[in-house]
């Protein structure tokens, strides 16, 4: 069977899992003694764990490492952690921070190549090739997922089309005359288009449209069977974040059985989150990763904050590389809607800015039938902020929703409500409601 | 020479209201007037009362967002042209009405008409000038 299925590197793809393992220790001896000389905040890390790169002999010696969060690019943001001088650099993308500053990514030639090759290894393991034509619907800009999906496409030789997120009837229009085989872009946005193809009459069955690649949010198993009964395609499952390289850190084969994960570049762990224990193959928990490759921006044991599980079973595809079960959840408070990470704290920052004082906020996430990911920020009305002209309550409402929007570039839904005495009194507020089913 | 409105933000749920209304009887306070403004999440109460401290009191430790508001209660003639006498007083002097309700009271021949207005005393000012009779908070509540 593994002679038969699609694939971009098949060396690599299915390495002998030992010599794998000698090329990972490989790549971690080198990142580990270039972080080291390069990036100050990694030197003081390791010292202050008392690890000198000599004591890194290979991949087993990964758990001594000190680990990295989203604070650590903060606090040295926007530049700090970068591992090579600014003139090597040769794109930056950025993504929502925890509070108002960004988290920012570089990239050298190098990074640049190792990430067409990884996405090229995910579009080809769901069947995409050369004379395919892959619209790419993932918003282009600061969010990796244009870009990255762009140039993984170019590399497979597929002819990319451009398209970038919205504009729903133009996409169904370019996708019917264009003969439209490869889609990427969100799950949301694919019930989205499959909604509104169906609006203008269109036949999915009758389209050539044969795989989709969707990302960048969660989403579950019985969302697959929806986007695969709507636009009659294969609906594979990618997995990345810009802090690893972007999309392009795992992919799914058409087995749909978990993601493999491109690990001779991206090693992947999963921890305890509370005690930062190393857990084996198969048990829940937190994903880690320590970027093997990467030159502009290398992380030691990066902490994703997402929660699942590395599949200790060979696919039956025949690869070698392991898989990560689908994301079930965060170990923070971060939600990721229509791709956009968001933050409470960073709703509480514009509600602190425009009051002075810190109002109580809810966040309702929703997901309608078919539909995209709605957020919707709920604010209760203090006496302060309260007026009996409804023109200045519904200014404020409007000056809400319109800074979240220049902060986290999404539009959101704003609501005044009256204060909930009785839930805060129970203890500490639940910020988030998350009405979307993301099960398995 | 003003009076106080008692002003309630209140969520477009049912039973809101009917919670508002029972909290103001417990209290004992009686509701001279009343006005909503809604938008479709919610809306704005604003109340005329007998005894506005003490529905203030009994609506905030109900749990309600609530605030007084300094308004203009203006006696007018219950008659046609009645209210629209008061109200070119106010806007021939350049002034900009927020927003106005009037109730007929117990008073004789004679209707209320109470303004919001933001600059309070040039309204008064125009009022007076204009020969109407505003009614202090005590006539206010007596009525």
């Amino acid at each position: 069977m593994s002679e038969n299925t699609p694939c971009w590197n098949r060396p690599v793809e299915f390495m002998a899992p030992d010599q794998l393992r000698a090329l990972q220790s490989e790549r971690l001896r080198d990142l580990v003694g270039r972080v080291y000389e390069k990036v100050p905040r990694y030197r003081q890390k390791l010292d202050a764990a008392g690890v000198s790169p000599k004591d890194i002999e290979g991949i087993e010696d990964l758990s001594r490492l000190p680990f990295t969060s989203k604070d650590d690019l903060r606090e040295t943001y926007p530049f700090g952690m970068f591992a090579v001088p600014m003139d090597e650099v040769v794109r930056i993308h950025a993504s929502s921070g925890t509070t108002g500053k960004p988290t920012v990514v570089g990239y050298n030639r190098k990074d640049i190549d190792t990430w067409a090759e990884v996405m090229a290894r995910t579009l080809a393991a769901g069947g995409a090739h050369a004379g395919d034509f892959l619209q790419n619907s993932y918003g282009y800009g600061l969010f990796t997922g244009g870009l990255g999906a762009h140039y993984g496409a170019e590399r497979i030789g597929a002819a990319v089309i451009p398209t970038s997120g919205g504009q729903t009837k133009r996409q169904l229009q370019i996708m019917q005359d264009f003969g439209t085989t490869v889609l990427c872009c969100t799950p949301s946005y694919a019930l989205v288009i499959g909604e509104a193809g169906r609006d203008m009459g269109i036949d999915f069955s009758r389209l050539p449209l044969r795989v989709g690649f969707f990302g960048a949010e969660p989403w579950s198993g019985s969302m697959r069977q929806e986007i695969e009964a709507s636009l009659h395609c294969h609906a594979l499952d990618i997995y990345g974040l810009s802090e690893i390289i972007g999309p392009g850190v795992g992919y799914e084969c058409l087995d749909k059985s978990g993601l493999h994960i491109n690990e001779d570049h991206f090693y992947p762990e999963i921890i305890n989150p509370k005690t930062g224990e190393t857990l084996p193959d198969g048990q829940m928990g937190e994903l880690v990763f320590t970027t093997l490759t990467k030159e502009a921006l290398p992380l030691l044991r990066y902490r994703t904050r997402d929660i699942t599980r590395i599949i200790p079973e060979q696919c039956p595809c025949g690869r070698t590389v392991r898989r990560m079960e689908r994301v079930s959840g965060r170990s923070d408070d971060m939600l990721i809607i229509r791709g956009v990470n968001v933050f409470p704290s960073q709703i509480e920052e514009v509600l602190v800015g425009i009051e002075e004082t810190s109002p109580n906020y809810v966040l309702v996430v929703d997901r309608k039938p078919r539909g995209m990911d709605e957020l919707e920020v709920q604010v209760e009305v203090s006496s302060k902020m309260f007026s009996d002209e409804m023109s200045k309550l519904e200014s404020l409402s409007t000056r809400i929703g319109s800074e979240i929007e220049n902060i986290l570039g999404l539009r959101v839904g704003v609501r005044l409500v009256e204060p909930r005495m009785l839930e805060r009194s129970m203890g500490k507020a639940k910020r988030v409601v998350d009405r979307r089913d993301l099960g398995q | 020479m003003t009076a106080v409105q008692i002003s309630v933000f209140l969520e477009n749920k049912s039973g809101r209201l009917a919670e508002v209304t029972n909290a103001l009887a417990t209290a004992g306070v009686n509701v001279r007037a009343l006005s909503l403004a809604e938008t479709i999440d919610y809306g704005v109460l604003r109340l005329i009362v007998d005894k506005p401290a003490e529905a203030k009191k009994a609506l905030a430790s109900a749990g309600f967002t609530v605030s007084e508001t300094e308004v203009i209660a203006v006696e007018m003639p219950d008659r046609p042209g009645g209210l629209a006498a008061v109200v070119n007083l106010v806007t021939q002097s350049g002034l900009n009405i927020e927003y106005l309700y009037a109730f007929v009271g117990q008073r004789g021949e004679n209707a209320v008409v109470i303004f919001r207005i933001d600059d309070v005393e040039a309204a008064i000012t125009a009022l007076k000038e204009g020969g109407s009779r505003i009614l202090s908070a005590d006539e206010l509540s007596a009525i």
